[in-house]
């Protein structure tokens, strides 16, 4: 096994002693098999023990490691050291105010994700002895691909909409009001259109595309949101020509 | 409620940087971009348009006009951008019109090839109309 030492250049920020964040370079000796948060686990436990930084799983599942690793929004479980030439730049998530070191303030999606009502709102309330709600391997491939989302908000990071207009509640939120509007068992998306159809929701998006790029569990939140625009365009037709048709 | 303890966030300035990040930021401002040249050449032919609603003499002008070479230049480049933008967002289209069948997804190319067919189709059909067969 080839070990090598990599150059790692952290961002980093003490909000108790500084008053703008400063970069610090670490040496790391490393194994082949290592990702960049093996590395960051090596400098907390072995050369500086004040490095703060998220991390849980370490298998791509919790979504806590998101940071940026040269500039691109990674999971820093999933980046391989090999992978990289040179000195390795470390920062916090982009578009996020940074806590400490590495770790950054999700409030913001955290309250966006809440007002999307990411959970199943049965059209009909069934009594639990009437047995569970039912589903066809089909409507449940309808919208499979958006329960993979993990909140680890590389999309946040990568979206320059969201960068530039903090207001957008942004591709995962909106991924996820779309999984329960194309859930067959859901009657809830009158109430998430209020909040996804809106020019904060899916209109602040310009398909940069940047999101689904970034995103490691290949989630495609672009898709959605454009699937949603259609949607919610259909909708606006039917109710200014064809008034009747609802309710 | 987390207490509130000596919390100083600190929100770092977005400028232009993200534009530089990778490729693709560049590549999303060029399909934007596209537009002022496709609006540019639109209006080109509103005003030949104009020229040829006031007679002959005005509209061999407008030709004439057309074949100077800073003309030819925009031209050029309004084709490369419409050219660039259709690529673009006909390559996108599986993402925004996905099609279910059963329990399976028709292919993405299919998806985007259908576009193009009927790209070329209508092109035909205008190129027919304006008769050049």
């Amino acid at each position: 096994m080839s070990e090598r030492v990599v150059e790692l250049e952290v961002l980093r920020y003490n909000p108790e002693t500084d008053q703008e964040p400063h970069f610090q370079r670490y040496s790391v000796p490393c194994r082949e098999e290592w990702v960049v948060l093996d590395a960051l686990n090596h400098v907390k436990e072995n050369i500086d023990p004040t490095l703060s930084y998220r991390w849980s799983c370490h298998m791509a599942v919790c979504g806590s490691c998101g940071m940026m690793i040269n500039r691109e929004p990674r999971l820093a479980c999933k980046s391989f050291l090999r992978d990289y030439e040179g000195v390795i730049r470390v920062e916090p998530l982009a578009h996020f105010p940074v806590e400490r070191d590495l770790v950054t303030v999700i409030d913001d999606f955290v309250a966006k994700l809440k007002r999307v009502k990411p959970y199943l709102i049965p059209k009909e309330p069934k009594a639990l002895e009437d047995g569970e709600y039912r589903q066809t391997p089909a409507q449940l491939k309808r919208y499979k691909q958006f329960t993979l989302c993990i909140n680890c908000m590389l999309c946040y990071a990568a979206c320059p909409e969201y960068g530039l207009i903090p207001k957008f509640i942004g591709p995962a939120a909106i991924s996820l009001a779309h999984r329960y509007n194309q859930d067959s068992r859901d009657g809830g998306r009158e109430e998430r259109q209020e909040e996804i159809a809106a020019t904060e929701g899916v209109w602040e998006c310009a398909f940069v595309g940047a999101c689904s790029e970034v995103c490691p569990e290949h989630v495609d939140p672009a898709a959605a949101l454009q699937q949603v625009k259609i949607k919610s365009t259909i909708d606006w037709y039917l109710e200014h020509t064809m008034p009747w048709l609802s309710k | 409620m987390a207490e509130q303890m000596s919390r100083k966030p600190y929100v770092r300035a977005i400028g232009r940087e993200w534009l530089t990040r990778h490729p693709r930021y560049l590549r999303y401002l060029l399909r934007e971009l596209s537009c002022l040249f496709i609006g540019g050449w639109t209006l080109m032919m509103v005003w030949g348009l104009a020229r040829l609603a006031q007679g002959p003499e005005a509209w061999a002008a407008f030709l004439e006009a057309l074949r100077s070479p800073a003309s030819v230049v925009l031209q050029v480049l309004a084709l490369a951008f419409t050219v660039y933008h259709g690529v673009t967002w006909f390559n996108l289209t599986p993402k925004a019109l996905p099609l279910q069948l059963g329990e399976g997804f028709v292919a993405e190319r299919a998806i985007a090839g259908a576009h193009y067919a009927v790209w070329g189709l209508l092109s035909l059909l205008v190129l027919f109309l304006a008769g050049a067969f």
